[in-house]
């Protein structure tokens, strides 16, 4: 294994990522942003919400805009970049093994995913205004929940990358991103769906549920959520699923 | 010490459409072929390489000659370790590119049919980038970064992002590229394709440069006049197979009857023609028209004297000769019986 090589990769990443970061924080943030000024508080202060709904609203936006940023940060770069330009080619040649290319987009976009759900949790407290009430009690399980679901988000951007063409961008995002944050708890706990069994046990694929959940049980503990160990092995399983079956695409992609 | 290549009994059989047609890739809306209702769904196949075995030596210019979709692409694809063969093996030094792709890689340059540049950068950070890649210290490649954009005549655009490079500067950044970590070998596939001719002559002085130092040169074309006075050796390739190979010479001379010598008299009558073609070493005459004739021969120069004693002995002036020598065209056409241009 070529850590030089590596390094670069990520150091070339980091640069474009810095060039961009103005459009980057806008594309990440803006959105999470907007949620939570709409359900957080607007919808709490003219009273149609509990205060407490605050409470499980944070947790799921961290959770969304993690998901979101990593899955944009490998998707969107590598559809581009095997498109027909075929920009990635000057990386496969690179002194390293194909696969390891596809880990550095990994750790570039958990990166990634990682600055995008700590920043909106300082900036989402201030949107939101009082009331809110995060407990940093367990800070080894909300870390090892964060690189669970960062490493889900940036092995999903990976896979969707390498099955998706250019022209099926908008496809993706109305047929498997939207379905996915608004059935992946983020916006009420997983015990919500109590009275929709079917519902309750169907969203059980989606991985933004964990994600929610994980997020709700180590930063919210009082509103109800999964037990954290069934959470933390399902985020470990799904991570290992994705980044098997991304890695397995990005090699066939890679190679004709 | 230069590095040769080696390809051995080379097939490659592409199951899905080759990586130069654009692919959607994982699902797609229009399957690629339909098949007929109680017809078996047909596999679509393309056999690019069939069972090509070549030598490329150390530090010479080698060329690849044929025409679109012969199979040119696919070679250099499984050299430079992105194309996978169905079976066979290819070697860059001691190397074999499939299985010691790493090592392959730090012996090779690639200059790609269309320019592959990283968008997201501008023409010096990829050159700097291409460098890290590839190990080199920072000072190490900011020297060789600003040589080679001095040398590609980049340097008033080198800090603007390739995206609004106009066709030729991204073909000149592409080759500088590829000399950035000094390989071993360089490959180019058709690296004068869409080129103004003074950009071409200055690529192929670039590329004698780079050969001097013993460097090997590996490049496809599909123009003759490239082939003929860049490669030292060649191989002709068309339907996935090798159907000559040698130097431009060798190959040329190999055509009998390759020469062509054109004749102008003051007149031809039927004796004259019955002359020349009881020359040794001629294989045809055609009289065009009254004046003009064209005898086709395995020899040029040499056949002039017994051309004029022919025409001393019929009685007629010779006017004119003009001799063709055999051209690699001929050569395509004679093993292929089409034009390369086709």
């Amino acid at each position: 294994m070529n850590w030089k090589t590596f390094y670069a990769m990520l150091s070339r990443d980091g640069h474009v990522a810095r060039r961009n970061l103005v459009p980057m924080l806008m594309q990440n943030l803006l959105q999470p942003m907007l949620l939570t000024f709409v359900f957080g508080r607007i919808l709490t202060t003219s009273g149609m919400m509990q205060m407490s709904y605050k409470n499980v609203l944070l947790p799921g936006i961290i959770a969304i805009s993690m998901v979101l940023s990593g899955i944009q940060a490998v998707a969107m770069p590598l559809i581009a970049e095997f498109q027909f330009t075929r920009e990635i080619e000057d990386r496969l040649l690179a002194p390293m093994e194909t696969h390891w290319l596809a880990v550095e987009k990994i750790v570039a976009g958990m990166i990634q995913a990682l600055v995008s759900g700590l920043v909106v949790i300082p900036c989402a407290w201030l949107l939101m205004g009082s009331g809110i009430n995060l407990s940093f009690a367990q800070p080894l399980e909300f870390a090892a929940i964060c690189l669970l679901v960062a490493l889900l988000s940036a092995s999903g951007g990976l896979t969707l990358g390498c099955s998706i063409g250019q022209t099926q961008i908008g496809l993706m995002f109305s047929m498997v991103v939207a379905p996915m944050m608004m059935f992946g708890c983020a916006y009420y706990p997983w015990s919500a769906l109590a009275s929709f069994r079917i519902l309750q046990y169907a969203v059980l694929i989606n991985p933004l549920v964990y994600a929610s959940e994980g997020l709700r049980g180590t930063l919210a503990p009082q509103v109800p959520h999964i037990p954290l160990l069934y959470i933390i092995g399902a985020l470990a399983l799904m991570d290992v699923l994705l980044l098997v079956v991304g890695l397995k695409k990005f090699v066939k992609k890679a190679v004709s | 010490m230069g590095i040769g290549i080696r390809i051995e009994e080379l097939r490659k059989v592409y199951d899905t459409p080759p990586p130069s047609a654009a692919r959607g890739g994982g699902f797609t809306f229009t399957p690629m072929r339909t098949a007929g209702p109680k017809e078996k769904k047909k596999k679509f196949e393309v056999v690019a390489l069939d069972s090509i075995s070549l030598e490329i030596r150390a530090g010479e210019i080698f060329g690849l000659l044929g025409p679109n979709g012969a199979g040119k692409s696919t070679t250099i694809g499984i050299l430079t370790t992105r194309t996978q063969p169905t079976s066979g093996r290819a070697f860059i030094g001691e190397f074999d590119v499939w299985k010691q792709q790493v090592q392959a890689k730090l012996l090779i340059g690639v200059v790609p049919q269309r320019p592959n540049l990283d968008f997201a950068l501008t023409a010096r950070e990829i050159l700097l980038f291409h460098g890290a890649y590839f190990g080199q210290s920072a000072k190490e490649r900011a020297r060789r970064a600003d040589a080679l954009i001095e040398k590609f005549k980049l340097t008033d655009r080198a800090d603007h992002m390739v995206r609004g490079y106009s066709g030729g500067m991204m073909q000149r950044l592409s080759i500088a590229r590829a000399m950035m970590h000094d390989p071993e070998v360089l490959f180019l596939d058709e690296p004068s394709a869409g080129l103004d001719p003074q950009t071409r002559l200055l690529l192929w002085e670039v590329i004698r440069d780079y050969n001097r130092q013993g460097k090997t040169i590996v490049l496809t074309t599909h123009y003759m006049d490239e082939a003929d006075s860049l490669c030292e050796r060649l191989a002709i390739i068309d339907h996935g197979k090798i159907i000559a190979q040698g130097t431009p010479k060798e190959l040329k001379s190999s055509i009998p009857g390759g020469y062509l010598l054109r004749l102008r008299f003051d007149r031809v009558p039927d004796e004259l023609l019955a002359q020349l073609r009881a020359v040794p070493g001629v294989s045809e005459v055609r009289s065009t028209d009254g004046t003009a004739t064209d005898v086709y021969a395995d020899r040029g120069g040499t056949l002039i004297s017994g051309i004029v004693s022919s025409a001393q002995a019929a009685g007629v002036e010779l006017r004119d000769v003009h001799i063709s020598e055999p051209s690699l065209e001929t050569l395509f056409l004679h093993h292929t019986g089409r034009s390369l241009r086709d």
